[in-house]
């Protein structure tokens, strides 16, 4: 492939065959012989220390002691039962800092029971049987808005829809899933997300509207009056800027657009990747966009980040799978502009940084240049509020930058719930989105039918 | 450097290691091979009359454990399903070419004195060693008044014993089946009879497992089942309680006993030998990894007795024999409370969950709101269920607090028949 000075954007830099072996599944199932051996390897801890790991509180000594027992429906029901995303979180859940990493086998051994990977071996056994593990209780006759198709809403509306409540699902994207069908790297849930919502909306009582957005074509004040409860899963739709010359060249974008586009995308060998990639920040997104672009072919990926790796939102995990991906981590160095030809970044000049004594970070005068095709942003995410319609937004009470919620997840809306990344809180993670999805869901059903008189 | 060679019942084999009859030991070809690999000495697989029997296919059942192959195995083989000659004249060459090695024949006829005399000549003209009397196998063989049908009647094991004594001067061991309830009786009787030996156990008898979908038990042979001869590590707790029982019966002194059942490393045979046998057999365990076991069981013995300083098999054999007593004579001023390392420890919680449910209550779970696992003395009775539950080698260990002093259960004061005098 001819290379070019600047704006080396191209796409096809691998054959198909190499693309495709490079998105194939990361961690690859278990098989029974493997699951067997892993799930013997857990002690079945009493009041286990990782059930107390995970956000929504899965027994995992039980579902590994049901999966030993070939009883995978029971394995199945113990996790599902618990994180309705359960087949997800196997794939994406940062288990080294949750469950994993409280195993107790880590003391003796350094080496945890693979917490994931057996809930995987279970729940994939849903999804390739089909399996129908819950029934709707009978029909309520209560009607609840779900707004946002992410983690939080999806568990929100099966948990509701399982109790009997008719649940309109909204989203501003054509298909739901949220960041687990547009934000999340190819090779850790390849062809997964789709699959397990089918499952997930096959118990009934949740219909789809996909392409809504709110305060655009869906308003707030219309869902309260419409339905007997809302609950906003809205997400952190917004996406920092940088704040640095040159951030309009063409070549620098979002990095969650790029991981949206790589997932959307038929074909890899049509997605154009930079030749020098340079990617900003430390999370998981940016982990994401740099490997992703070196398996799409990229020459050079180098993630840049302003703090040391210690500070990386983006696990000790991820940070070592990066690099062995090639991808090469610049720590200490933070953006000062971006440089281009004609309209197109050609590099991007850091200064490093270090820590005062105060511990303020400050730039030291020192720079680096990096030559870059492409700049992938990925220094955050934020919440876009929803637009204020009538009254209704401007009451929808909201602290840096999240919306404000008490113990049963209710925002300052009587009536309006919301749970996962845009209530934060604890941890931006799906499992995370989850359990509030669920918490929500309990309350709202305590509100409609616990206390006899319904609604609001 | 430890010397293993052994002497049982006259017989002589460079070590204590034998593979016992059964299908290890069929023919010729798998017993030049165990030889080949250090094997002390074979049993023959047991020889019938002609016409010889025949086996059906699917013969072997097996527990799994936790991932681990053939914790237990069993099998409903019958004897050798080859002609009485075609046996006898490999035993012979066998013998010939390996002569340092014991060949002892194992042998089950019908329970009268013609057949035991047709055979017993033929079988000495090989050369062989000694006899081992089949009493044990509990499948099939049994059926047709042979095997454990005769095993389990201390007068017929007394009878047969004496009528091979009679006919052959060749020693003579008799297995036993441990299908009985107490060893005791089949050993007498052996000893009465003038066996040499015995050895033991011989398989029990057992089905094990049910398959769900065939609604049969395994092996499954065209869909039915029957019950086989179970063996391998999951037995080797049995046979130690009976070679002990044996080796401390005062009506059977010095009675020689081949241990046998679920030994396949050389700390299972230093216990058994511990306990007064003078040898060990071998079966399941070669059946699952190969002969080449031997290899470390030698090692390993050698080392272990060196590390000890017993030169021979005789320095330690026996040894634990007087310590097997009866429960009445354990010391009840003993005293043990259950002790967690907590450096070691990795809070999986078992040990407090097992004591909680099913114990003394004696593991508290939390410290100043932390998770600790800590043993409360008062109400640990020392009874070691947490150690044997702890995942963790040496984490819990039982520590004596008593302050010495003997007494029994003969003088107890709760005791309705106690004696002034400890017993």
């Amino acid at each position: 492939m001819p290379r070019k000075d600047f704006a080396d954007i191209a796409a096809a830099r691998l054959p198909a065959a190499t693309l495709a072996q490079n998105f194939d599944d990361v961690a690859p199932p278990l098989d029974r012989q493997s699951a067997l051996i892993a799930a013997q390897r857990c002690y079945y801890c009493y009041d286990a220390p990782c059930i107390q790991a995970c956000p929504t509180g899965i027994d995992i000594p039980s579902f590994i002691r049901r999966i030993t027992t070939d009883n995978l429906r029971g394995a199945a029901q113990d996790i599902l039962g618990a994180n309705i995303l359960g087949g997800m979180c196997a794939r994406v859940c940062p288990t080294e800092i949750l469950c994993e990493g409280s195993c107790v086998r880590n003391t003796a051994e350094s080496q945890p029971v693979q917490i994931g990977a057996l809930q995987r071996y279970a729940t994939d056994w849903v999804f390739d049987t089909d399996a129908a593990l819950f029934e709707r209780a009978a029909a309520t006759g209560r009607r609840i808005a779900v707004v946002g198709a992410g983690p939080a809403g999806l568990s929100c509306a099966h948990a509701l829809a399982r109790a009997g409540h008719d649940v309109t699902l909204f989203d501003a994207k054509p298909r739901p899933g949220g960041l687990n069908e547009y934000g999340i790297a190819e090779y850790k849930v390849l062809e997964f997300a789709a699959r397990e919502i089918e499952w997930l909306l096959g118990i009934g009582g949740i219909a789809w509207q996909g392409g809504q957005a709110l305060g655009e074509n869906l308003h707030l004040s219309d869902l309260r009056r419409d339905y007997d409860a809302v609950f906003l899963g809205l997400g952190l739709a917004g996406v920092n800027a940088l704040g640095v010359e040159g951030e309009q060249l063409a070549g620098v974008r979002n990095a969650v657009d790029f991981i949206a586009d790589l997932r959307q995308c038929d074909d890899l060998s049509q997605l154009p990747v930079g030749r020098r990639v340079v990617v900003i920040g430390g999370g998981n997104t940016a982990i994401d966009a740099a490997v992703q672009s070196k398996k799409l072919g990229a020459e050079s990926v180098t993630l840049v980040y302003r703090r040391g790796s210690a500070s990386m939102s983006a696990t000790w995990a991820e940070q070592e799978f990066a690099k062995t991906q090639g991808v090469n981590v610049i720590e200490w160095a933070a953006p000062r502009r971006i440089l281009g030809r004609d309209g197109a970044v050609t590099s991007m000049e850091f200064e490093y940084t270090q820590l005062d004594e105060s511990g303020r970070l400050l730039g030291t005068g020192d720079l680096l240049t990096l030559p870059a095709d492409s700049v992938l942003k990925a220094i955050g995410q934020v919440l876009l509020p929803p637009r204020a319609d009538g009254d209704a937004g401007a009451l929808l009470e909201i602290s840096k930058g999240r919306i404000v919620v008490n113990a049963e997840f209710e925002t300052s809306l009587r009536g309006v719930w919301a749970g996962g990344d845009c209530v934060g809180g604890k941890v931006d993670l799906t499992v995370q989105a989850v359990e509030d999805g669920k918490r929500a869901a309990r309350a709202i059903h305590a509100r409609l039918v616990g206390n006899g008189n319904g609604g609001n | 450097m430890a010397d293993l060679r052994n002497n049982f019942v006259g017989v002589r084999s460079p070590n204590p290691f034998w593979l016992a009859s059964a299908p290890p030991t069929d023919k010729a070809y798998n017993v030049n091979r165990a030889f080949e690999a250090g094997w002390g000495g074979v049993v023959w697989k047991t020889l019938g009359l002609d016409p010889h029997v025949v086996n059906v296919s699917s013969r072997y059942g097996a527990v799994q454990w936790n991932g681990q192959r053939i914790a237990g195995l069993n099998n409903i083989e019958l004897i050798t399903d080859r002609p009485l000659q075609v046996n006898l004249d490999e035993i012979r060459q066998v013998k010939r070419d390996w002569p340092d090695r014991a060949m002892v024949v194992s042998l089950m006829v019908p329970c009268d004195e013609q057949s035991w005399k047709t055979i017993l000549p033929m079988v000495e003209d090989t050369g062989c060693d000694a006899v081992e009397l089949n009493f044990g196998c509990p499948h099939g063989m049994s059926e047709r008044g042979m095997g454990s049908a005769v095993g389990q009647v201390p007068e017929y094991v007394e009878q047969v014993a004496r009528w091979v004594k009679l006919h052959s001067r060749l020693p003579c061991i008799v297995k036993l089946t441990p299908n009985i309830t107490d060893i005791r009786h089949s050993a007498r009787a052996a000893f009465r009879g003038g066996a040499d030996a015995v050895s033991l156990i011989n398989t029990i008898n057992s089905i094990v497992s049910v398959d769900l979908d065939l609604m049969a038990p395994t092996p499954t042979v065209d869909g039915k089942g029957t019950h086989g001869g179970y063996c391998g590590p999951a037995v080797k707790p049995i046979a130690l309680n009976m070679v002990a029982e044996i080796a401390r019966d005062s009506e059977t002194p010095n009675l020689p006993i081949s241990a046998i059942g679920g030994i396949g490393t050389w700390r299972d045979a230093a216990e058994f030998m511990a306990l007064g046998a003078g040898n060990v057999q071998v079966c399941t365990a070669a059946m699952h990894y190969g002969f080449r076991i031997v290899d470390d069981m030698i090692a390993g013995l050698a080392n272990w007795m060196d590390q000890k300083g017993y030169r021979t098999l005789e320095d330690f054999r026996g040894r634990a024999v007087p310590n097997v007593t009866d429960w009445k004579f354990l010391n009840l001023k003993y005293d043990i409370k259950a002790l967690i390392d907590q450096d070691k420890c990795i809070k999986c919680g078992l040990c407090h969950i097992a004591c909680e449910d099913t114990a003394h209550q004696a593991i508290r779970k939390e410290k100043d709101g932390k998770r600790h696992f800590e043993v409360d003395n008062a109400e640990c009775v020392g009874c070691n269920l947490c150690m044997h539950v702890c995942p963790v080698d040496s984490c819990i260990s039982m520590v004596r607090v008593d302050e010495g002093g003997y007494a029994n259960w003969t003088t107890h004061e709760n005791n309705p028949a106690r004696v002034k005098e400890p017993a």
